[in-house]
């Protein structure tokens, strides 16, 4: 008989294995991982990309002196400029498809028709007053002059992709840990484990093992993709950016073991999945900053890990920051693995 | 040492398994009722019964996987619960009776994963050889038919040579052939001197492959012998069920000559009969002399099943 060899002995190692092969011929699992991410990062990154200064839209209603106002507004480099029947205009206003609508009467100036309470709409509005104050002949009393500067790390992808990252740290911690546990326990896998000496630390210390091995993989298509596709690149630490990627992915393992912890099915630990992940979702600032929601809602947004995570992540990337600042993030991240793990294995049912 | 042990005994006598007064309950229902059995080093013992009869209650506590409400339990001369259950297992090969093994790991990844978890054992491939899956060994778990999973399961019960091995049923839902290939199996591990405990609630099973059987209903043993034995109990080895098509009084049969046992049925009787070349013109005649219309009969050799009937007037399928 061969003695067999060391990865062959090696039940941490053989657990390890068979959770990584398992994962890898999972083709869901493989698409919410590596495709997904990129996909969105891609699709996002179309629709909110920066082309140049933007232009406002704005329309003018059919009438007397509408041929007039057309010219001057033409004259304004800013400004996409449509002329509309009566009717169409208060539709395309409606949707959105105008910022705003210059109504002309032939006695006095135009009238402006805008929402104020949106940032574009107001744009529109004083690039739609200057252009027509300087077609009547304005002369600025204060000449200024502009010196323009594109800052780095400034653009939706910049603000994006640390959060795509941050998401995908959660997703992949919560399921790919919480979904097969709860799996094995449904179809009496664990039970069948217990039954051999195989240490159960082993078992969920193989999970978090597997975990780091797909972590590199799924952070480096994120991230060769960003630098490829939208030139995107770590300006601060690596090492920052290591460490919170590792710590953020073994943390939400943890919590992903948490909620696997007791549920017999998968239904069950679904449910359980989607309440801990949608509030992250939405307040942690993956799609938009956290920085909108009120107040009083800040100190609960800044304890959640995804939250520390993605503001960890984001500036490293974008704003440079080095390994120190990243620090209080990585605690509270470390808080809530620690707390997760040690309630879930507390809690944690074998058969 | 168990009490129970007399002092001249060699060591090798101690029995591989032994429970006293096993009691399981969940909630209201008592699943084991103070259960005794003891299997011998070497021995393939049967636990017979109907779903419900407290078969898996009972294996899963020998297992160390369910801890009883009382009772005592030994296995391999050892207590769970002492410290030394991982040592304890390293010497158990189990099968369980639902387990489903990752459908995405191929046969011999599965065995590989389940041989690592014991320090001595034959390699992962031998043990494929040896339950004829070497075919398979690259195919996935998902892709095998319900026979090959089984073999496989009993595959990663045997990767460290066990002292004894726990079937619970293993044969459940196999087709013919398949079934006669995991006996083979278990018979094979039997000459090495492996001791089994199985659960089954095929008659022919625990007649083809146990040493001794214990029948199980709610929980208790209601017989223990070998198979031989039990059948013997029903005081022939022959079976005559008949029905009539109107009523019958009973009282006579018992008194026909061959006849030693007279069971009542749901659809007529059923009689215990060492000769039926004797028994059966005897029946004739006193249905004759009753005026009674023979609707049905029929005659078989008398197996486990019979013995079940017997024991709890019900068949094991009823029951």
């Amino acid at each position: 008989m061969p003695e067999p060899g060391l990865f062959e002995r090696s039940p941490l190692w053989q657990l390890t294995w068979a959770r990584t092969l398992a994962f890898l011929r999972e083709p869901d699992a493989l698409f919410w991982v590596f495709a997904f991410p990129v996909l969105m990062a891609l699709a996002l990154g179309i629709a909110f990309r920066n082309p140049g200064a933007q232009k406002s839209h704005v329309g003018v209603e059919a009438g007397p002196r509408a041929a007039a106002t057309m010219r001057a507004l033409e004259a304004a480099p800013d400004l996409e400029i449509a002329l509309l029947p009566a009717d169409e205009a208060a539709a395309a206003l409606r949707r959105g498809r105008i910022s705003v609508l210059v109504r002309t009467a032939d006695k006095g100036g135009p009238v402006l028709v805008y929402d104020p309470s949106r940032p574009e709409t107001r744009l529109a509005h004083l690039a739609t007053v200057e252009a027509l104050e300087r077609a009547a002949g304005r002369v600025d009393p204060l000449p200024l002059r502009t010196d323009t500067i594109v800052r780095p790390g400034s653009r939706y992808i910049d603000f994006l992709i640390p959060g795509l990252i941050g998401l995908n740290l959660l997703g992949t911690g919560m399921w790919g840990i919480g979904f097969p546990i709860v799996m094995a326990r449904q179809l009496k896998l664990l039970k069948r484990l217990i039954a051999t000496p195989m240490r159960r630390s082993h078992y969920l210390l193989a999970f978090m093992l597997a975990r780091m091995l797909w972590l590199v993989l799924e952070v480096a298509t994120i991230m060769i993709f960003a630098r490829v596709a939208f030139g995107i690149v770590v300006r601060g630490s690596w090492a920052g950016f290591v460490v919170v990627c590792v710590v953020g992915a073994l943390s939400f393992s943890a919590m992903g073991l948490l909620v696997a912890c007791r549920a017999r099915t998968v239904e069950a630990a679904m449910g359980l999945m989607n309440a801990a992940m949608l509030p992250m979702w939405l307040l942690s600032g993956v799609f938009f900053s956290a920085d909108r929601f009120p107040g009083v809602m800040q100190p609960f947004i800044r304890a959640l890990p995804l939250t520390a995570a993605n503001d960890a992540l984001r500036a490293l990337t974008n704003e440079g920051a080095g390994f120190a600042g990243v620090i209080p993030a990585v605690l509270l991240l470390v808080a809530w693995g620690v707390g997760c793990f040690g309630v879930g294995l507390r809690l944690f049912r074998w058969d | 040492m168990s009490p129970s042990a007399p002092t001249s005994a060699p060591p090798s006598t101690e029995p591989a398994l032994l429970c006293r007064g096993l009691t399981k309950r969940y909630g209201s229902v008592v699943a084991v009722d103070g259960l005794d059995l003891e299997v011998g080093t070497g021995e393939c013992f049967g636990l017979l019964g109907p779903n419900g009869a407290g078969k898996t209650t009972t294996v899963e506590i020998l297992e160390g996987l369910l801890v009883p409400d009382a009772g005592e339990v030994r296995v391999l001369g050892q207590r769970w619960g002492g410290g030394g259950d991982r040592d304890l297992r390293q010497r158990l090969g189990i099968q369980l009776q639902e387990t489903q093994l990752q459908e995405k790991l191929s046969v011999e990844e599965t065995v590989r994963l389940f041989r690592s978890f014991y320090r001595r054992g034959p390699t992962p491939l031998e043990v494929i050889r040896s339950v004829s899956l070497e075919e398979k060994r690259r195919s996935w778990v998902g892709k095998l038919s319900g026979g090959q999973k089984q073999r496989l399961s009993v595959a990663c019960a045997l990767v460290n040579d066990p002292d004894v091995l726990f079937l619970d049923e293993p044969t459940t839902g196999l087709d013919p052939q398949s079934r006669r290939q995991l006996w083979e199996l278990i018979e094979a591990f039997r000459r090495r001197g492996g001791t089994v405990m199985l659960t089954t609630h095929y008659m022919e099973e625990a007649q083809r492959l146990c040493d001794r059987v214990a029948i199980v209903d709610h929980g208790k043993i209601i017989a223990l012998d070998t198979p031989a034995e039990l059948i013997a109990s029903l005081g022939g080895e022959h079976v005559v069920e008949f029905s009539v098509a109107d009523g019958l009084d009973p009282e006579p049969l018992a008194g026909l000559p061959g006849v030693s046992s007279v069971h009542r049925e749901p659809r007529g009787y059923a009689l215990g009969v060492r000769e039926p070349h004797v028994a059966i013109p005897a029946l004739l005649a006193e249905l004759e002399r009753q005026k009674a219309t023979l609707s049905q009969l029929t005659t078989h050799n008398a197996t486990l099943e019979d013995v079940f009937v017997s024991l709890t007037g019900r068949t094991l399928r009823d029951a």
